[in-house]
């Protein structure tokens, strides 16, 4: 199998994720008690979201430079499996809050704008299916990525911080490096964040292979 | 939104509750081996889809 390593060292560190992230003696905080342990799953979905929405608007950017097809399958896969993740960015988000703040969702800036967010790439894919013609639908597209990434990286990370916010990271509160004060947590953060990276990627990888299978069985019949 | 930052600071003369229990009894594995078991079967189920792919990416080629 193509890409052995990758993959395997993708399900090492989430294996290591799921096992180190239980286990490990985390801070003990009020409010969020051991639910602090999401930290490895829910904020890692995000990452995973944001480097693939980055992999789909560099795709996208090659695509407009040299009108190569496979750029355009990619970017279009690459922001598929980026939404599956930021939709379990979303619910575990929604669960976590639940348990700490009271309620599945609050009129917060970030909360608010990730659901933005998601709904801009959801138009993304509507865009893209309402064009049958593969370049015109490639190139605009393409376009219309870069314009979602932008408000991606508006709605989830600069509006929030320039407002009051709930959430840990934005509007005045301090993030997770505040409270790892006995940075136990980052040991095991990082190496999830790749990990899961690497899930994500391996689907992509997936998909991709996928959609050029079923170009090259229709060019053939 | 000070409240928040303020309540961390008056809790802290308190103990914070934590999963002691879960870990001294062992039952903290239970979670753990579920959701590996999970996530390796997940991982499995790429890993066949893959070798599919690549077995009608042979054949095509």
């Amino acid at each position: 199998m193509k890409g052995i390593w990758w993959k395997l060292l993708g399900v090492v560190l989430v294996c290591y994720a799921i096992i180190a992230g239980f286990t490990i003696e985390v801070p003990a905080l009020p409010i969020l008690h051991e639910t602090i342990r999401n930290l490895f799953f829910h904020v890692t979905m995000w990452f995973s979201m944001m480097i693939l929405m980055l992999v789909s608007l560099v795709y996208s950017i090659k695509f407009l430079s040299n009108s190569n097809e496979a750029n355009d399958i990619a970017a279009g896969e690459a922001a598929n499996v980026g939404m599956l993740f930021g939709a379990m960015g979303l619910v575990t988000g929604m669960v976590w809050a639940y348990f700490t703040w009271g309620d599945w969702w609050v009129n917060d800036p970030k909360l608010n704008g990730a659901a933005v967010a998601m709904l801009v790439y959801l138009a993304y894919f509507v865009l893209r299916g309402s064009m049958e013609e593969p370049i015109k639908r490639a190139k605009v597209s393409a376009v219309y990525n870069i314009f979602a990434f932008v408000l991606l990286i508006v709605f989830i990370k600069i509006l929030p911080d320039m407002t009051d916010s709930l959430h840990p990271g934005n509007g005045g509160n301090p993030g997770f490096n505040t409270y790892d004060t006995t940075t136990a947590l980052k040991t095991v953060f990082y190496p999830a964040v790749i990990g899961w990276t690497l899930i994500g990627i391996w689907m992509l990888n997936l998909r991709i292979r996928i959609v050029k299978l079923s170009i090259g069985n229709i060019e053939n019949q | 939104m000070g409240g928040l930052i303020s309540s961390f600071s008056m809790a802290q003369a308190a103990e914070v509750e934590m999963a002691d229990e879960m870990r001294a009894s062992g039952k903290i594995y239970v979670v753990v081996a579920v959701l590996t078991v999970i996530f390796l079967g997940l991982a499995l189920y790429l890993y066949l889809m893959d070798r599919k792919i690549s077995n009608l990416e042979k054949d095509q080629g």
